[in-house]
């Protein structure tokens, strides 16, 4: 029915505080504004808050987040409810972004869900029982050209089928951390057989034209 | 100064105008929800489209500039079809539960879908559902009704100051709620009320008790604080069903507070619907004709100067100059309507009144509030304070409690040491009221109801003075009343005659024994166990402190219930009007009184409301200037001397409960309890 999921109360910590290190971090973050704006600076802290509490901003990051920046936290609400990065309740310790937008739809981001429900057995907006995996749907996280994709923390994992990705969540199950990027064994976004142009291209010559 | 067409008319508008706003100018009518002319824009409901030549596609004519040489139209076959699309849009997700919508029949949704929509829809797939959200006593919530015009949310943030509301969410998910559905704690909430366009927030106390067009509408003049807002009475029968704001630029905007929209029910318990008598000790019912027998007994024998009257703070002015003249003719110098024992010197007018008005706060630059909270006091005073703060034009003082404005200032001082240095130029704010053009002090009753209120009052005309608040066509001496009747009573000289006693003189004299019989005109704020062993009369309209201590009780009409005369804190004079009928045997206060002068044989000079009126004319004739502001000359008033340390403190402890019919609503008792349960959170608008 709703969109936005808050954890119940019996999820939420009664207290937040930012550590020394979010605090530092969120004191720079605070400084790039010019006095009396200081709220501009409510998605970084949100960022910084999920980041340190475990992949999920609680309520009482919420107030503590409006306390430190002078607003009301029905504002800070809005803000950590309207973008879906934020988690507003509790996510597996890995947590599975897939994208299903056109473009990664179109290069087979279906068998990426199915290996997801094979391997971990959860769906699109569920969790494991251990807590370890959540999985859900996002949008396009604009890696089109290496479609099709899904995020794990802070890494893309590129070019994905149904048995790399398989490999990928079986690897974590194991605690290991699979290399991102690209799992066909491209570069980056070069060309799957290899470069095609430039391909006479020395970067340490010295550029044709230039004066030395 | 842009000049544009509408609909082949040539208008020519402010700069800053919207192409709405033009229209409008224009004689066209442009419906819209999210638009409101006292909010800010937000552009989001996009019902307001009209067509402009040469842009590529229909404007939202709410957020448009208009500018020059533009053409508008709007009534073509584009404007038309836009209003359609977009009316079909609004209704996708909206329920068609009108019959049983509360809003049903006084609409935007339904008068415009009628209007402007297509009658039909092409949308086959099931409708959004939303949960209610918890907002408190005040406000109902169907929130599946929302159309997320966000006028709610803005009004909160922008005109209450407490921003408390909000819209989580995005797109088809996007839902207003409190900040984890806490009861709204702003003292105006009942206005997202008026302003939701459709049936999403509507009135919790008046839920399903009647449906608009049964109701009889009658324009009056709301009673429950001092400011004299504009109300309209929807009654059914006899029963007040709700209490509704009316336009009045000058007075209330198009606001209310809660205590004046909601403390209705009120009206209908604790009510004295018939006369009563002590006999034995015990309050008996009686006749009229045994209760005027019995005060006949009651004041038998008794000099005038054995004989007293107070005025409470629901009585009327018509009642206030019958007692009046009651008195004189029985002798009696004792009166006053002072209840607080404010020290207020009723020989000069311009002493007591709130002389820029209220529509002056919009102009005033430099702000001191003494000893008052004026969000307690006089809620909608207050946001007029901040409807000027957040212009950025002002410098606001206080000196007195450091209550949660809904606006930054400066704390000066706890009392009237620093009112003294102010008065004396040694302090910095005094530097801000000279150096201003339109300055202002707002005097709360809090600083002058104590014993040295009379040098109080004196240190505050000192700094007018001294600090140019009053000046040509400008004076910014303004006492902010806190009883409906205050300033009417003051008018028409309710106060001690020669030689008499003021409310603290009378108690102490009814506790000697040397005032026999006192008269309460439903004065319940006084301590009434202090009236010692005198013969009580008690007019009122409810079983309150002062009719329960009565000897005789004769049964009045609320505010609701009579044609009246009331006087704002500003001096302005409005016409209350009887929506209803007084209960049982009540009657029209006014009638009581000269019902009793007939009894006691000393029959006053008046046989109608007519006459009345032209006695109180003769009396203090800018009583005849009817919602006009009379202005007062500026005089002498106060008495200086010495002030003690003491701090102020506001005269208002509970907004909610402040007068036997607020006392008496089961909704005001909510809402103060919930109020008391939590101490006022900050509202973010400030520091």
């Amino acid at each position: 029915m709703s969109g936005v999921h808050i954890a119940p109360p019996e999820l939420q910590p009664a207290s937040f505080e930012f550590t020394p290190e979010s605090m530092a971090l969120a004191k720079k973050h605070i400084a790039k504004y010019p006095e009396g704006r200081q709220q501009s600076a409510v998605m970084p802290l949100l960022d910084i808050a999920q980041r340190q509490h475990d992949n999920w901003v609680p309520q009482a990051a919420i107030r503590y987040i409006a306390e430190l920046l002078g607003m009301p936290a029905i504002r800070v609400l809005e803000v950590a409810s309207f973008y879906t990065m934020y988690n507003l309740a509790p996510v597996g310790t890995h947590f599975v972004q897939v994208c299903t937008t056109t473009p990664c739809w179109l290069r087979g981001s279906d068998k990426v869900l199915s290996a997801c429900r094979k391997h971990l057995g959860v769906g699109p907006g569920e969790t494991t029982p251990d807590g370890k995996f959540t999985v859900i749907e996002v949008e396009c996280l604009g890696a089109c050209v290496n479609a099709p994709m899904l995020q794990l923390g802070d890494d893309f994992y590129e070019d994905l089928d149904e048995e790399s990705t398989g490999r990928i969540l079986e690897a974590l199950k194991r605690g290991e951390t699979p290399r991102p990027g690209p799992q066909n064994g491209r570069l980056s976004s070069e060309p799957k057989g290899g470069a095609t142009t430039l391909t006479t291209f020395n970067p340490a010559a010295p550029a044709a034209g230039s004066d030395d | 100064m842009p000049t544009l067409t509408i609909d082949g008319i040539q208008v020519t508008v402010e700069p800053g105008t919207t192409v709405l706003q033009a229209c409008e100018l224009a004689g066209k009518e442009i419906p819209r929800f999210c638009y409101h002319e006292r909010l800010t824009i937000a552009g989001n409901c996009r019902m307001c489209l009209v067509e402009q030549e040469k842009a590529p596609k229909p404007i939202a004519s709410c957020a448009m500039p208009a500018a020059d040489n533009m053409v508008i139209h709007t009534d073509s076959p584009m404007v038309k079809k836009a209003r359609e699309g977009v009316m079909e849009f609004l209704l996708i997700n909206h329920p068609l539960d009108c019959p049983i919508c509360d809003q049903g029949g006084e609409c935007d949704l339904q008068d415009q879908s009628v209007g402007y929509g297509k009658g039909s829809s092409r949308y086959d797939e099931n409708k959004r559902a939303v949960k209610d959200k918890y907002m408190g006593p005040l406000v109902e919530t169907v929130m599946t009704r929302c159309i997320h015009c966000t006028r709610c949310v803005r009004f909160i943030t922008e005109v209450a100051g407490v921003p408390e509301l909000g819209a989580i969410g995005r797109g088809e998910d996007m839902q207003i709620t409190t900040y984890l559905e806490q009861a709204m704690t702003s003292e105006l909430s009942g206005n997202v009320i008026d302003l939701c366009p459709v049936g999403a927030l509507t009135s919790k106390p008046y839920a399903f008790t009647a449906r608009s067009w049964e109701l009889r509408k009658t324009e009056s003049i709301d009673a429950m604080d001092a400011v004299g807002a504009n109300i309209r009475v929807d009654v059914r029968g006899r029963e007040v069903m709700r209490v509704l704001p009316r336009l009045n630029e000058d007075v209330n905007e198009e606001w209310l507070s809660d205590k004046s929209r909601f403390a209705y029910d009120g009206l209908k318990t604790d009510r004295l619907d018939r006369a009563y008598v002590r006999r034995n000790g015990k309050l008996q019912e009686a006749t009229w004709a045994e209760a005027f027998a019995a005060v006949a007994t009651g004041l038998k024998g008794l000099a005038g100067s054995q004989i007293a009257a107070i005025a409470g703070d629901l009585a009327c002015a018509e009642s206030v100059i019958a007692l009046k003249d009651l008195m004189e003719k029985l002798g009696s110098p004792n009166l006053d309507c002072r209840q607080d024992g404010a020290r207020i010197d009723p020989s000069n007018r311009a002493g007591y009144i709130f002389n820029s008005g209220i529509a002056g706060i919009d102009e005033a630059d430099a702000i001191l509030i003494i000893g008052s909270n004026p969000r307690r006091e006089a809620a909608l005073i207050n946001a007029r304070i901040r409807k000027r703060y957040i212009t950025g034009k002002v410098k606001i003082g206080l000196i007195g409690e450091q209550a949660q404005l809904t606006y930054k200032y400066d704390y000066l001082g706890a009392g009237p040491a620093t009112l003294k240095d102010i008065a004396e130029g040694r302090h910095a704010f005094a530097e801000i009221l000279k150096g201003a053009q339109k300055p202002m002090l707002i005097l709360g009753q809090g600083a002058i109801a104590r014993a040295d209120g009379a040098a109080v009052l004196a240190l505050a005309k000192q700094v007018a003075d001294a600090c140019g608040l009053v000046k040509d066509g400008w004076n910014g001496f303004n006492m902010l009343h806190t009883a409906a009747s205050r300033v009417g009573a003051l008018d028409l000289g309710f106060v001690p005659g020669q030689g008499g006693k003021d409310v603290a003189g009378i108690l102490a004299a009814a506790q000697a024994g040397e005032v026999k019989a006192v008269y309460l005109l439903g004065a319940d704020e006084i301590d009434t166990s202090k009236l010692g062993s005198a013969f009580v009369i008690y007019q009122g309209s409810h079983g309150a402190a002062g009719a329960r201590r009565a000897d005789v009780i004769l049964p009045g009409a609320a505010y609701t219930e009579k044609d009246a005369t009331w006087v704002n804190t500003e001096g302005r004079v409005q016409l209350g009007r009887r929506a209803a009928a007084p209960p049982g045997e009540a009657r029209e206060d006014w009638a009581i009184i000269r019902a009793l002068s007939d009894a006691l044989g000393q029959t006053l000079p008046y046989d109608n409301l007519g006459m009345l009126r032209r006695r109180m004319l003769q009396a203090a004739p800018h009583f005849g200037a009817v919602d006009k502001l009379t202005p007062a000359a500026w005089g002498n008033f106060g008495t200086a001397g010495a002030v003690s340390d003491a701090p102020f403190v506001s005269a208002v402890a509970d907004f909610y409960l402040t007068n036997p019919i607020a006392r008496a609503s089961a909704t005001m008792a909510e809402c103060s309890a919930l109020a008391r349960g939590a101490a006022m959170p900050k509202t973010g608008t400030h520091d």
